[in-house]
C-alpha cells in the first residue's frame, strides 16, 4: 500500500510554521514559556490553521457524562477541545497548537537568520544514560511495575481458585512481582556552557527584569537546539555577585547599588575553574540597565573583559535594558573601548518588542 | 487474503462463529498494518487514496502524537464498502486480534444491514480514488495553491448538507408558471365610459404595464423557493463557478453524504460491534490463558471518563438492556403503566424475544431514535448518567444534575444533526442585490461567532457576492455579514425567515 500522508503532513507543518512565523514576535514576548525545556510541548494559539465550520460553543452546549459525583462536582479539564483561545486577536478563530519548544526555537532561528553554530572542542563525546525499557523479576520496590504485577497476581489467583468476583481483592506474592529493568543507552555529554549574568540592583525595574528573563530564556532555548548537551550557570549581582540556580535567577527580586565588575570577576573565576576553553564552548550574557558605580569600576570591567573573559569565550554579549527613566552609560563606554571585536556583541533593548532584534545581534555571528 | 496462517485460522474460526450467531456481512478483506500505516489510513478516514489536503496531515500528526505518548491506540479500522476492508494492527497480540476480528464482523453486519447505510456507495474505495484523481488533475492544470485555497473554502462548508435527504422521495415540484391561464396578470384600469376606454386606457400602455409587473414578480420570486438545508447543493447549482470548482464542491458533498450515516449511528455501530466481540469471545473463542488479556483490553475499550460519553460503552449497555427487557417482557402498555417499582424491577414474562429485538433495532434505528426510544429512566440511573455544563464563574466543567429528562434531552441535542447547528439558505438575491442570506435556526444555543465569521468569508469566496447569516446572539436577533471587504454585524428588527 502506497500512502501519501507525508506530503499532506509536510504541507500542514509548513502552514503551521508559516502562521507561527507571522506571529513569532508576539509569542516570544510571552512569559509563560519560561521554565520549559526543549522537548516540552508548549501550547500556542495559531490563527487560521483549522478549517472553520458553523458550530456551537461547547461551553454553552455542555454534555452528558457517566460516573459518580454530586451536582456541582467538577469533572476535570478533560474536555480538551475547549472554548475560544487566548483571544488577543479579535474576530479570528484560533487553534491551540502544541509545538515543541525546540521547534519554536528553530523557527526563531530561521526567522532571525541565525547561522548554525559550529562548535569547537571535542565532539560527540557521549556518556551512558539509563533508560527503563525492560521488565525484570527482581528489582527495587521503587521500580515495581504495578500493572504487570497486578495481572500476574490476578492470573495466579484465578488459577488457584482464590479469586472471588464478589470480593475482588488481589494480593501479589513474591513470584508475581515485576519490575522495570534499565538498559544503558549512550547520551550526549555537555561541552557547552552558558553563563547568564543579571543586574538585580534597585534601579532595575520589574519590566526590565522580565525582558532579561524572556531574552535569556530564548537564547537558552536556541543554544540548546544547537548543542547536544549544554550547561547553564546563573549569576546575579548588585554590588556583589553570587551564583544562583535557574529558579532563583528567573524569580529573584533584590535591591541595592551596582558594581558590574563583581559579576565579571565571578564569571572569570567560574570559567577558569570549571570550563577550560580548549574543551568548552562558552557563552557569556550580561544584562543590566547600564548604571554602574562611578569609582572607576568601569575601568576594572574593561580590564576583566579584555584579559580574562574575551580570550576564552565563543561570545561575550552585553544587553542594556532601557527603563522608564532611561539608562546608564555602560553600553556607550563598552562601544567606545571595544570596536569590531569578533566575539563581543552589544545590544540596546528598549522594550519587549526589541528582544527579537537583540537576540539577532547576539547570536547572528554564528560563533 | 494475505493474513499469516496463524491469524487466518483465527479469522476463519471467528468468521464461523459470527455467521452461526446470524451476523450477515459482506466479504471482509483483512490487512495487517504497522501502527504508523494504521495512523495514516485513519487520518484518511479509512481510505488509502484521498485527494491531497493538509487537514489529513493535521489529523495524522494528532494521531501519531497520541500514539507516541501512549494516550490513544487504534486497534482496527473498518471501511463501509463491498467488499468490506478491515485494517488490523500488526504487532497486536493474538488475543487482541481475535477480539478485533470479532469486532470487525460486528461492524460489517451493521454496515450491511442498518437502513441508514442503505444509500451509501458500496464501491466508495473506488470512488474516493476517482475523486483523488480528479482533484490531482485540477492541481496539475490550475496550480496547487489555487486548488488548495478553494478546497479550504469548500471544506469549511462540508457539514452543510441535509443528511436526511437521501431517504426522502419528494414530490415533483408543481410547475409554477405565469403563463398558466387564470394566473394572468391583470392591470388595473382607470374608470371610463366604454367608448372612451381605448383612449383612457390605451392597450399598448396596458401591455407595457403588464410586462413590468411580471418582471417585478419574477425578480421577487425567491430562490430557493423554500429554505434549503443542503447548502452545498445550492451552491453547486447557483454559485458562479468554473467547472472544476463545481466538481470539487460535488466531490466534497458526496464524501460528506457518505460519512454522514457513520456519524448518525456512532453509538449504535460501536455498541453493536462491542456486543458481538464480547459475545463471541466469552461464549466461543476465549481460552483460559487469554482471559486476563481479553478482560484488560475489553475494559480499556469500555472504560468511561467523567467528561465524555463512551459510545462503545453506552451502545453496548443499551443493546444488552434491550435484549434483557425483551427477554423478560419489560415493555408495552402494561409494563409502562405499572407504578410499583419493585414489581417492575422483578418483572419477568419469559418471552425470549431479546435477540430478535436487537437485530431489529440494529436494522431500523439511528442514534437519535435509538436513544429516544430505549434510554429509560432505570437505565439512566443504573449507569449513573449525568448532565454537565460549563461554570463560567469558576472556569470549570461541573455536574449539573442527574435529571433523566434533561440528560436525555442533552444527549439528543448533541446527536441531532450530528451535533451541528441547523443552517439554511433562504435567499440568494437578498435586497435584490444577489447577496446570499443564510438562516440559523436557533435551538437555544448560540453559535461560536469567531468561527461563523470565518465561514462567511469562505462562503463569500464561493458565492463572490456578500454573504449574510441571521442568528441569535445572547437573545438578540442579529445579521452577520461579510461583504468581501469587512465583517459587519447588526441587530435585526425581524427575521427574514419567520415560518420556521
Amino acid at each position: 500500500m502506497v500512502l501519501t500522508i507525508e506530503r499532506d503532513q509536510n504541507r500542514f507543518k509548513q502552514i503551521v510554521r508559516g502562521a507561527i512565523r507571522r506571529n513569532l514576535k508576539r509569542y516570544i514576548t510571552r512569559r509563560e514559556f519560561i521554565g520549559r525545556r526543549g522537548k516540552d510541548f508548549v501550547s500556542i494559539p495559531v490563527p487560521q490553521v483549522e478549517i472553520p465550520t458553523f458550530r456551537y460553543d461547547p461551553r454553552s452546549v455542555g454534555g452528558v457524562g457517566q460516573g459518580e459525583g454530586e451536582a456541582g462536582t467538577a469533572i476535570g479539564a478533560e474536555r480538551g477541545e475547549g472554548g475560544p483561545g487566548a483571544g488577543d486577536m479579535p474576530g479570528e478563530h484560533l487553534l491551540e497548537v502544541d509545538v515543541q519548544l525546540s521547534e519554536l526555537a528553530k523557527i526563531l532561528g530561521e526567522e532571525l537568520e541565525l547561522p548554525r553554530i559550529r562548535p569547537r572542542g571535542k565532539k560527540n563525546i557521549t556518556q551512558d544514560k539509563d533508560r527503563y525499557v525492560g521488565i525484570n523479576r527482581v528489582g527495587p520496590e521503587s521500580l515495581r511495575h504495578f500493572k504487570r504485577t497486578y495481572k500476574q497476581a490476578l492470573k495466579r489467583q484465578i488459577i488457584s481458585g482464590s479469586y472471588s468476583p464478589e470480593q475482588p481483592v488481589i494480593v501479589p506474592i513474591r513470584e508475581d512481582l515485576r519490575y522495570r529493568a534499565r538498559k544503558k543507552v549512550p547520551g550526549p555529554t555537555a561541552n557547552a556552557v552558558i553563563l547568564y549574568m543579571m543586574d538585580v540592583s534597585g534601579s532595575m525595574e520589574d519590566e526590565q527584569k522580565d525582558i532579561v528573563r524572556i531574552e535569556s530564556f530564548w537564547i537558552d532555548t536556541w543554544l540548546r537546539s544547537q548543542y547536544r548537551g549544554i550547561e547553564s550557570r546563573y549569576v546575579v549581582h548588585d554590588t556583589e555577585a553570587k551564583e544562583v540556580d535557574e529558579e532563583t535567577f528567573y524569580h529573584l527580586r533584590e535591591s541595592g547599588g551596582t558594581r558590574i565588575s563583581s559579576a565579571y570577576q565571578l564569571a572569570a573565576k567560574l570559567i577558569e575553574h570549571y570550563y577550560p576553553a580548549d574543551d568548552w564552548n562558552i557563552y557569556l550574557f550580561h544584562f543590566s540597565d547600564g548604571d554602574n558605580l562611578s569609582d572607576g569600576d568601569d575601568e576594572l570591567c574593561v580590564e576583566l573583559i579584555t584579559n580574562r573573559l574575551l580570550p576564552g569565550v565563543n561570545m561575550f554579549c552585553y544587553g542594556q535594558v532601557e527603563g522608564r527613566y532611561g539608562s546608564g552609560k555602560f553600553l556607550d563606554m563598552l562601544a567606545d573601548r571595544f570596536e569590531s571585536i569578533d566575539n563581543l556583541a552589544l545590544s540596546r533593548i528598549e522594550g519587549r518588542e526589541h528582544i527579537f532584534n537583540s537576540i539577532k545581534s547576539f547570536l547572528g555571528k554564528g560563533r | 487474503m494475505n493474513l499469516p496462517s496463524e491469524l487466518e485460522a483465527i479469522r476463519e474460526s471467528v468468521h464461523e462463529d459470527a455467521r452461526a450467531y446470524g451476523l450477515d456481512f459482506y466479504e471482509t478483506i483483512f490487512e495487517l498494518l504497522d501502527y504508523d500505516q494504521l495512523n495514516e489510513v485513519a487520518a484518511y478516514l479509512g481510505f488509502p487514496t484521498r485527494y491531497p489536503h493538509w487537514r489529513f496531515g493535521m489529523e495524522y500528526e494528532k494521531l501519531s502524537k497520541g500514539y507516541t505518548y501512549g494516550l490513544s491506540k487504534i486497534y482496527e479500522l473498518v471501511i463501509n464498502n463491498d467488499p468490506c476492508y478491515a485494517y488490523l494492527m500488526k504487532n497486536n497480540s493474538l488475543t487482541d486480534q481475535k477480539l478485533v476480528i470479532a469486532h470487525v464482523y460486528g461492524h460489517g453486519d451493521f454496515f450491511k444491514n442498518n437502513l441508514w447505510f442503505g444509500h451509501t456507495n458500496h464501491k466508495m474505495i473506488d470512488q474516493m480514488a476517482n475523486h483523488a484523481t480528479r482533484v490531482r488533475r485540477y492541481i496539475d492544470r490550475f496550480g496547487f495553491q489555487v486548488v488548495e485555497e478553494f478546497l479550504d473554502s469548500v471544506l469549511s462548508l462540508e457539514n452543510l448538507i441535509d443528511q436526511h435527504s437521501p431517504y426522502i422521495r419528494r414530490r415533483e415540484r408543481e410547475l409554477r408558471d405565469d403563463t398558466v391561464p387564470g394566473d394572468r396578470v391583470t392591470v388595473p384600469k382607470l374608470r371610463s365610459k366604454d367608448y372612451m376606454d381605448e383612449y383612457i386606457n390605451p392597450s399598448e400602455f396596458l401591455e407595457r404595464q403588464r410586462k413590468q409587473i411580471e418582471e417585478g414578480r419574477k425578480r421577487k420570486r425567491r430562490v430557493p423557493e423554500s429554505p434549503e438545508k443542503d447548502v452545498l447543493l445550492f451552491l453547486i447549482e447557483h454559485a458562479p463557478l468554473e467547472d472544476w470548482q463545481q466538481d470539487i464542491l460535488a466531490i466534497v458533498r458526496e464524501e460528506s453524504y457518505y460519512f454522514a450515516p457513520q456519524g448518525m449511528t456512532k453509538i449504535m455501530n460501536e455498541g453493536w460491534a462491542s456486543y458481538w466481540h464480547s459475545k463471541i469471545m466469552t461464549e466461543k473463542q476465549l481460552s483460559d490463558a487469554e482471559l486476563i488479556d481479553y478482560a484488560d483490553h475489553h475494559s480499556g475499550t469500555l472504560g468511561t471518563r467523567p467528561g465524555v460519553i463512551n459510545p462503545y460503552k453506552l451502545g453496548l449497555e443499551l443493546f444488552r438492556d434491550i435484549e434483557d427487557r425483551w427477554n423478560k417482557g419489560k415493555f408495552g402498555k402494561e409494563y409502562e403503566e405499572c407504578t410499583d417499582v419493585e414489581a417492575k424491577r422483578k418483572w419477568d414474562r419469559p418471552l425470549g424475544q431479546g435477540r430478535e429485538k436487537i437485530f431489529e433495532v440494529r436494522k431500523i434505528y439511528n442514534d437519535v431514535s435509538f436513544i429516544d426510544t430505549f434510554l429509560t429512566r432505570e437505565f439512566c440511573e443504573e449507569h449513573r448518567l449525568f448532565n454537565y455544563g460549563y461554570d463560567a464563574s469558576t472556569g470549570r466543567w461541573v455536574i449539573l444534575d442527574r435529571d433523566y429528562q434533561k440528560v436525555k434531552e442533552k444527549l439528543l441535542f448533541q446527536l441531532t444533526n450530528l451535533g451541528d447547528p441547523f443552517i439554511y439558505v433562504v435567499d440568494s438575491n437578498y435586497e435584490n442585490r444577489g447577496e446570499l442570506y443564510l438562516y440559523h435556526r436557533h435551538d437555544g444555543v448560540d453559535l461560536r461567532l469567531d468561527y461563523a465569521r470565518d465561514v462567511l468569508v469562505n462562503i463569500h469566496k464561493i458565492w463572490t457576492r456578500p454573504a449574510h447569516l441571521e442568528t441569535v446572539v445572547e437573545g438578540t436577533r442579529r445579521l452577520i455579514t461579510f461583504d468581501g471587504q469587512e465583517q459587519k454585524d447588526r441587530e435585526l428588527e425581524e427575521s427574514l425567515q419567520l415560518q420556521f
